[in-house]
């Protein structure tokens, strides 16, 4: 069993996307991403095409696929933009799938169907100012249980999604007690957007990302029912590592769509542009350099195949998606860096794609673990003491 | 209401396209296929009607087996089912002989209405819409921004150079579509993996009454004699503007016909 080719409706799936994202986002994103305007309407039509409901059941108002095919849907937006491709990710891989995951009816049934359609948009809080794959050790953030109310607070920092004008909840992970070992208790709790006492930052200003919503957001004496516990108390950490795991393969995914995105570019750049009196495609430096770049991503894209096959099987994966992460990350910030060269001064000029792929590939090199976490927990897998 | 959507699949008009010099047609096999551009409008019109009235959309295509993609993206769309005439002694039917061989086959589909593009990209005759109707003895309402039933009739604004017509006609009809109609839709995941369990029919020649004999390449009313790839494009015209540069540029415009 040996087999990377998509079947006919993942390579329809693909070509869907992929021809969205050329005649859809393409056109747009450059102004948006110079306005740091989030893309409401692009989000409105993903959203009506159900790339937000991709994994999810269609009894709950999903699209009955599977992760491969979000995974397949961000490659593919992520080789035109990167910030509408993590506006998916986040949604699906952060937002409706702890939901769907480990909601019970009736929060499944109040969440996903908005969520599945991209009406309202979701958002997770793991991250804190102090803290990121530090956690458990480095969360502050509590959660006390007042009769039927769970009080909330702490700060939760770098929250995709979670400021929009249609964002409609964010889970965030509070500890709750503490266990009989004395390790910190840490559980998963649903805040709608709007509840008294969490307040959303101003957007944060970044680097690249232009178009994604990031926040701070602070939890101070943050009320919310009982009920929105998510899943069971306690089960926090194991919930969001696992949520963890698979996003790094989205990431991957997303990294890849960007490695190869720079690779687009600089094919039809290096036939147009003339030096020396020829096209600069003809010259065998530029030549290696894009064989280089292609060599990246498709090495890239197996990886993440492989870690999401495994997935899918239901067979550990830990391993395969931190090496998917790290390779994919690598490409897309190397090909990212190799194409602006290509492009000489354009490629610093914000009007062509390049240099927005640049801006965005470093914090694939951060996000989801950053690269050094991915080789720590590649080392462990390999038997390493931690 | 019984639509049906007459497709048609065409060389993807980013490859590179040629005729093959042996018979003079298109060459399908070096280009990737993609589903006519203006038949996209005519699915997406067709779905339309159907969610604002009920009934049922069968996507109609005549072609060579690699034309069953266009089908599923018909179906990927929502299309309920398809018919695919798909037989040897159809290679190189002229105009006149694939209006006929369709003509026969919606004749055995059976419709209220047909819809289709009002143009391909490939041969660009244009002449479709109106042979067909011709042979089925029913009324053209061709180039439609904009389409309306009421009852047994069918409404539409005819686009042209001034703006549009008000046309109407009786039910059944046949329709071609201009690309302002309307945005068709991409396919949703679930519209794709629906499209497998769709019905697909094939037809040959010998299941729709038509005499092999009357189709196809060696018996074509009409023949393509010779054909010349397009000459490059030639060099532009550069105004140097000395002080009437504006003037110059408006007069080339209004040489053209632009202005």
């Amino acid at each position: 069993m040996i087999d990377f080719r998509l079947d006919p409706e993942q390579e329809e799936l693909r070509a869907t996307v992929r021809r969205f994202a050329e005649e859809q986002v393409a056109p747009v994103i450059g102004e948006l991403y110079e306005r740091k305007e989030f893309p409401y309407d692009l989000v409105r039509r993903m959203g009506e095409m159900g790339l937000f409901g991709l994994p999810i059941p269609e009894e709950h108002g999903g699209m009955g696929g599977d992760y491969f095919a979000l995974c397949l849907a961000l490659e593919e937006l992520g080789r035109v933009d990167s910030s509408v491709a993590i506006t998916l990710e986040a949604g699906v891989a952060l937002g409706a799938m702890p939901i769907y995951r480990h909601g019970d009816d009736a929060q499944r049934a109040r969440w996903l169907p908005g969520l599945c359609s991209g009406e309202i948009l979701g958002a997770f809080g793991l991250t804190e100012p102090g803290g990121g794959s530090d956690v458990p050790g480095g969360m502050r953030t509590t959660a006390k249980l007042d009769g039927d109310t769970w009080v909330i607070n702490g700060t939760k920092t770098f929250i995709t999604n979670s400021g929009t004008d249609i964002t409609g909840l964010i889970t965030v992970t509070a500890i709750t007690g503490e266990r009989p070992d004395g390790r910190p208790e840490i559980s998963t709790i649903i805040v709608p957007a709007g509840t008294p006492g969490l307040t959303v930052g101003e957007p944060m200003s970044k680097v690249g990302w232009n178009c994604s919503d990031t926040h701070e957001l602070a939890l101070d004496d943050c009320r919310v029912p009982a009920e929105n516990l998510l899943g069971e108390r306690g089960r926090g950490y194991a919930q969001f590592l696992r949520a963890l795991d698979e996003g790094r393969i989205a990431i991957a995914a997303v990294s890849v769509g960007l490695a190869q995105g720079c690779v687009d570019e600089c094919l039809r750049y290096v036939k147009e542009r003339q030096a020396f009196g020829r096209a600069i495609g003809e010259f065998q430096a530029l030549q290696f350099k894009i064989a280089d770049m292609e060599v990246r991503a498709h090495t890239a894209r197996l990886a993440y195949y492989h870690a999401a096959a495994k997935m899918l099987a239901g067979e550990p994966m830990k391993r395969e998606a931190s090496i998917a992460k790290l390779v994919a990350s690598d490409a897309a910030m190397d090909n990212a860096r190799d194409a602006t060269q290509v492009f000489g001064g354009y490629g610093f000029m914000n009007e062509f794609p390049v240099g927005r792929f640049y801006r965005d590939a470093k914090i694939l090199e951060i996000g989801e673990g950053t690269s050094e976490v991915q080789r720590m927990l590649i080392a462990r897998e390999l038997g390493l003491p931690a | 209401m019984n639509i049906v959507v007459c497709v048609k699949q065409v060389p993807d008009t980013a490859s590179e396209r040629n005729l093959k010099t042996d018979d003079k047609t298109l060459d399908r096999e070096a280009a990737d296929g993609l589903m006519n551009e203006l038949d996209e409008y005519a699915v997406e019109e067709a779905l339309q009607i159907k969610e604002a009235q009920g009934g049922e959309v069968t996507v109609l295509t005549m072609g060579p087996d690699k034309a069953a993609e266009t089908i599923r993206k018909a179906l990927s769309m929502g299309a309920d089912k398809a018919v695919h005439l798909v037989d040897d002694a159809l290679h190189g039917s002229d105009a006149l002989q694939t209006s006929a061989a369709l003509a026969q086959a919606l004749r055995k589909i059976g419709f209220d209405l047909v819809i289709l593009g009002s143009e391909s990209t490939d041969a660009r005759t244009g002449v479709l819409a109106a042979m067909l109707a011709e042979r089925l003895g029913v009324p053209q309402l061709s180039l439609a921004g904009k389409v309306e039933i009421d009852g047994g009739n069918v409404r539409v604004e005819r686009q042209t150079d001034y703006g549009h017509d008000k046309v109407e006609g009786s039910l059944p009809a046949v329709v071609s579509v201009v690309e302002k109609i309307n945005e068709p839709r991409y396919p949703s995941f679930k519209g794709i993996m629906a499209a497998k369990k769709k019905p697909v029919e094939k037809l040959a020649v010998g299941d729709i009454e038509l005499d092999a004999a009357a189709v196809g390449l060696g018996n074509a009313p009409t023949q393509v004699v010779e054909f010349a790839a397009a000459p490059p494009r030639a060099a532009g015209t550069i105004v140097t503007d000395e002080g009437e540069g504006g003037a110059q540029a408006a007069d080339f415009l209004a040489s053209k016909k632009f202005v």
